[in-house]
């Protein structure tokens, strides 16, 4: 990161640690997000995600470490941190019991949008949201996709430069979590910085950095491509054969091969150097009578990479423990 | 304290109170169920109690003195028996509360000796009625004994005016046909308010913690103040629709007699909602659920509304111990208010001691509600 970039960091987390009594959620965790960048952070549920999120808002106490929020410290000064942010939490927390245009007018006065004013904000607001005609409707009424969507729509209503957005797009369909990253994207554009939590391993193609979470720690930080070329250690082959099981056996002892593990019918296999491997990976296996029918370099996904770094991460912590 | 945002909280805390039913029903009906409960079932006026007679002589005489019980308001007749074991079973059953038992001698005594007894046999399983039908009774046979008194001199030729030495000429102020009602009424007022009060911010702030709008609530610049006046300000208004509702009832319906000014009721009831409003508001800022928080607000609000108070029950025959507990009871203050109010027509100025107990009272409650709620988490 230069030294700009740095400078210009919306969000700022300094070896951030939450217990709840013996219960470490978040471990020393430590991360710079720029201005307009979108940040998504993923990991199993109970990797600390949340906790981290609700820190950055003000809503939980830093056991130790700091936090840094357009500037300020939040554990000093989190009424302030406020006036900058639009969170949109895990649970659902609008007013199902009132409707569309009540929730976002409740939400203008809260955040004292000028008056002449609000009514744009909350004509665009509608609008991103796709619930133009259904401003009377009662939020409760309402399908869980635009329901999120008018829970974005709230959160961003008095134009906050950074959103803190806990896991949006769960429990909505595809084509709307699409929709949803495409509003994202814009309004990244107009310089909101955005951390983003998600448990779609896809999404994290989405974001401009993803960090990656385990047990409360941060175990990779990149960009997606960065994580993918980087974060293995090493370069994916695809082998494709008849025999899975005694293929994957010998896999695991060849030489030059760092990991190998199913994936569907064929074999995903770590290797340390991709085109020596093509070369000598064939031979090894025919001397054990093992026919491999197809073997090529592919990228690796980013579930190949967490699948990978999360499964290293477990089996370092179990070896420490 | 910002306006704007106090208004965004007190209009969405409308919108909801309009849109659940359940708070509605609290607010409106609750009131108007209880005054009508309450109004026809307490009544403390014994009247038309139920006796049996026992008439063993049949003579002129035992018979006028029964009918002297016929004629008293305060008596009826159920049953003419004709032994002790029917007496006994019509007590037993609960059919009279009395038996009055004219021995077979009643006549010839009264005749002989001049004087002569009656007894009567009282179900002292509810004492207090027993001691007023006593009462009554002793009455009925005084005013009888009177008669029988100067009718006996007329005959002896020795008519006399009755003469009594001292006679007390009381006459009874503020409640004048000592109509228990007049008593009750208006104590029932403060009883209800409590409850409704108490019921209607209970649910507010544990609301938010069930639905999980508490999350975001937290997360904008809002104050703790900013919420708790927004919220409580709606049920001021629902408050005072409730206590005019109440009065409405009182005055017109039960014919309670109202006295004083509205403007000295309204300031002392505003005064009231305050402490009741605010102790609903702090359950339910320590009480995360509504159903926890409606039923600790209904214990710690009605109970001691209706025992200590002194709504009913006087506060001055209590245990030395529990009438200095009564001071703790804020209802108390505004039971002594709202009494004198309707009844004696008083002012603030006369009612001072009380209006400031209640001041102090608000004020405290209001400054531990504030405290309670604060906006982070753990």
């Amino acid at each position: 990161m230069s030294a700009s970039e740095a400078a210009d960091a919306q969000v700022v987390a300094q070896d951030l640690v939450k217990r709840f009594g013996s219960f470490t959620a978040v471990d020393h965790v430590s991360f710079r997000i720029g201005r307009g960048e979108i940040m998504g952070f993923l990991g199993p549920n109970g990797a600390g995600k949340s906790t981290i999120i609700r820190i950055l808002c003000g809503l939980l106490r830093p056991s130790a470490g700091r936090a840094l929020v357009a500037g300020i410290d939040v554990a000093k000064d989190p009424e302030r941190v406020r006036e900058h942010i639009g969170y949109m939490s895990q649970k659902f927390s609008l007013y199902r019991d009132l409707t569309v245009e009540e929730n976002l007018r409740f939400f203008g006065g809260i955040y004292r949008v000028p008056h002449r004013e609000l009514a744009e904000r909350m004509r665009f607001a509608i609008e991103m949201a796709g619930l133009g005609g259904r401003e009377k409707a009662l939020v409760s009424t309402l399908a869980g996709g635009w329901q999120q969507r008018l829970a974005l729509g709230c959160a961003v209503l008095h134009r906050p430069p950074i959103l803190f957005l806990d896991e949006p797009t769960s429990g909505v369909e595809p084509t709307s979590r699409r929709r949803f990253w495409d509003l994202i994207h814009t309004l990244a554009a107009e310089g909101v910085t955005v951390l983003v939590t998600t448990h779609y391993m896809d999404e994290a193609e989405y974001c401009h950095r993803a960090a990656l979470t385990n047990q409360g720690r941060l175990i990779a930080i990149g960009s997606p491509d960065e994580l993918k070329r980087t974060a293995l250690g090493g370069e994916l082959l695809l082998l494709e054969c008849e025999a899975v099981g005694p293929t994957l056996a010998a896999l695991q002892q060849a030489p030059g091969v760092i990991d190998a593990s199913a994936f569907g019918s064929s074999l995903h296999v770590l290797v340390k150097d991709a085109a020596r491997s093509i070369d000598e990976l064939p031979a090894y296996l025919e001397a054990r009578g093992l026919r491999p029918s197809r073997i090529e370099r592919i990228d690796a996904s980013l579930e190949d990479v967490f699948v990978e770094l999360i499964a290293a991460d477990m089996s370092r912590q179990g070896r420490a423990a | 304290m910002r306006i704007r945002r106090l208004k965004a909280i007190a209009v969405k805390e409308v919108l909801q109170i309009w849109r659940d039913p359940r708070s509605l029903m609290i607010a409106l009906l609750l009131p108007f169920t209880q005054m009508f409960l309450f109004g026809y079932g307490v009544n403390l006026d014994l009247k038309h109690i139920p006796i049996c007679t026992f008439d063993r002589e049949g003579s002129q005489a035992s018979q006028d003195l029964l009918k002297r019980f016929q004629a008293s308001l305060y008596f009826a007749v159920a049953h003419n028996v004709k032994n002790y074991p029917e007496l006994v079973a019509a007590i037993d059953r609960g059919d009279c509360r009395a038996g009055i038992v004219i021995p077979p001698d009643f006549s010839e005594r009264l005749n002989d000796t001049g004087t002569t007894s009656v007894q009567a046999i009282l179900d002292g399983t509810d004492d207090n009625t027993a001691n007023i039908a006593w009462g009554y009774a002793s009455a009925v046979v005084n005013s009888y004994s009177g008669d029988a008194q100067l009718s006996a001199l007329d005959r002896q030729g020795r008519a006399l005016q009755q003469v009594q030495p001292l006679a007390v000429q009381s006459r009874v102020w503020f409640n004048e046909d000592l109509v228990s009602r007049n008593f009750i009424i208006p104590g029932l007022i403060a009883v209800i308010m409590s409850l409704v009060g108490a019921q209607l911010t209970a649910l507010t702030i544990s609301r938010e913690w069930e639905r999980g709008t508490m999350e975001l609530l937290v997360s904008t610049p809002v104050t703790s103040s900013e919420v708790m006046f927004g919220k409580l300000i709606p049920y001021l208004v629902l408050g005072w629709v409730d206590a005019a509702l109440c009065l409405i009832i009182a005055v017109l319906w039960f014919e309670v007699p109202f006295r004083g000014t509205v403007f000295a009721l309204f300031l002392t009831t505003t005064l009231f909602l305050a402490v009741i409003l605010s102790i609903g508001y702090l359950i339910s800022v320590l009480i995360r659920s509504q159903v926890g928080a409606s039923q600790i607000a209904l214990v710690a609000t009605l109970l001691p509304a209706m025992l200590l108070s002194g709504y009913v029950f006087p506060i001055d025959q209590m245990p030395a111990f529990i009438q200095k507990l009564t001071y703790l009871m804020y209802a108390r203050f505004y039971v002594t208010i709202i009494k004198a109010i309707f009844l004696k027509g008083i002012g603030i100025g006369e009612l001072m001691t009380p209006i400031l107990f209640l001041v102090v009272y608000a004020l405290a409650v209001v400054a531990l509600a504030a405290r309670a709620f604060r906006k982070r988490l753990t």
